[in-house]
């Protein structure tokens, strides 16, 4: 069989000069890392995965995607989900698979007998190599995923300013998706709180363009149906005058500049006043 | 004399992503340049309606972002452009409250009035470019 006599022969190479080709091997992806990945860390990665990688071929397959190569493929993995986290591109992380083609391809071209051995193994390589990428970018995807989740959670507090008075402090990028979270918990904190009175807060917004001013817009209107007021406080000059410039009518929806004036406002709403009496001394 | 760049900086707008990085490199050289606070939030603001115009009207595209010049002013100029279906009427367009999509319809017609240069270059079916600077004061 053509996959048994190519595995028997890659077996005898690699055990053969096991020990100088994973060592060239090591060296190669090393220097590859730009020395970001100590150098014993590498060996002991590539050990494992060169003597999964001869037990596999033992087995008699030349095929990556096969079961004799599970273990290989869970080292992969793990190599790849590390690089991914380190930060690695793409290229360092699958260089570790291409470099061991490199450090082969002396001892298989030389002879006649060996170029159908190196073609089936350069595929097999070729096929690791590509499992690895997969491995990578899916790897990159939860972590960007998770993070977006993590930055929306954090990032919306709705918290009681006074009885009556709800504020919501927003800060950074308002999207579609943060609005949805936004408007949600905002609604229901009026209704947790029976509040009718509710200060969206936009200092930390670094931006107010077409888009966040139509997802304010919307929250400000959903509000309203429920019978609640609305106030956007935290208008820097900056930002009105982009507003103005940019075209936006906020219609009737109260804005002010501070937090302090909406709450002000919010309160001389709801009917509670708030005097100024004589500073209490020593009330500690 | 139109000076030459001094930096050239090309970003792929294809996702939401990519309008908030176009946001951020564009605060980055405004900033360079010395624009002041208001000059800066109005020309971020205009990058932001660009982008997202490349990405939902256009399919996405690229921003190009560069510091220029001219007559001993410096400006930001940044070119959005795009391979999609081009813009068929552009005073229409460009007139306040109209849309194509589901926004204000305050986009472009804003952003030209935040900046201070703005050159609107389209074909319809081939894609559209807009380029816009800003100079200090």
């Amino acid at each position: 069989m053509a996959d048994k006599h190519v595995s028997e022969r890659l077996i005898a190479l690699l055990s053969g000069r096991g020990e100088d080709l994973g060592a060239e091997w090591a060296e190669k992806v090393t220097g590859s890392l730009g020395g970001r990945v100590a150098r014993a860390e590498v060996e002991r990665e590539l050990r494992e995965i060169y003597a999964a990688l001869v037990a596999a071929l033992s087995d008699g397959s030349v095929d990556g995607y096969d079961e004799a190569f599970g273990e290989v493929r869970a080292l992969l993995t793990e190599l790849s989900r590390n690089r991914a986290l380190q930060g690695f591109t793409p290229t360092e992380t699958a260089v570790s698979v291409f470099a061991l083609k490199q450090v082969l391809e002396p001892s298989l071209v030389g002879e006649d007998s060996d170029a159908d051995a190196y073609l089936r193994f350069a595929a097999l390589l070729d096929t690791l190599g590509l499992f690895t990428i997969e491995v990578y970018s899916r790897t990159r995807e939860e972590l960007i995923a998770a993070q977006a989740e993590q930055l929306l959670e954090l990032s919306t507090p709705v918290v009681k300013l006074w009885e009556g008075v709800i504020g919501v402090p927003l800060v950074g990028t308002l999207d579609s998706a943060r609005t949805m979270v936004v408007m949600e918990k905002m609604l229901q904190a009026l209704i947790d709180t029976g509040s009718e009175q509710a200060i969206i807060d936009i200092t930390g917004v670094p931006t107010v363009d077409t888009e966040v001013a139509q997802h304010l817009l919307k929250t400000v209107v959903a509000a309203r149906l429920m019978g609640a007021e609305c106030t956007i406080s935290g208008i820097r000059p900056q930002i009105a005058q982009t507003i103005v410039a940019l075209g936006i009518d906020f219609g009737d929806i109260v804005t002010k500049s501070t937090l302090a004036d909406a709450l002000r406002h919010a309160l001389r709403r709801s009917g509670t006043t708030v005097s100024r009496t004589a500073p209490q001394a020593g009330a500690r | 004399m139109t000076g030459p760049s001094r930096t050239s900086e090309v970003l792929e707008i294809t996702t939401t992503a990519g309008v908030v990085q176009a946001r951020q490199q564009v605060r980055v050289l405004a900033q360079q340049c010395r624009l002041s606070l208001v000059d800066q939030t109005k020309l971020i603001t205009a990058a932001s309606e660009l982008a997202r115009n490349t990405l939902v009207h256009g399919g996405g595209g690229t921003m190009t972002a560069l510091l220029v010049e001219e007559r001993a002013r410096r400006g930001v100029r940044l070119s959005f452009a795009d391979h999609g279906p081009g813009i068929a009427d552009v005073d229409l367009a460009l007139t306040d409250g109209w849309t194509s999509g589901t926004g204000m319809g305050l986009g472009l017609s804003g952003s030209k009035r935040l900046v201070d240069d703005f050159v609107l270059d389209t074909t319809p079916g081939e894609g559209t470019t807009v380029t816009i600077t800003k100079w200090g004061r």
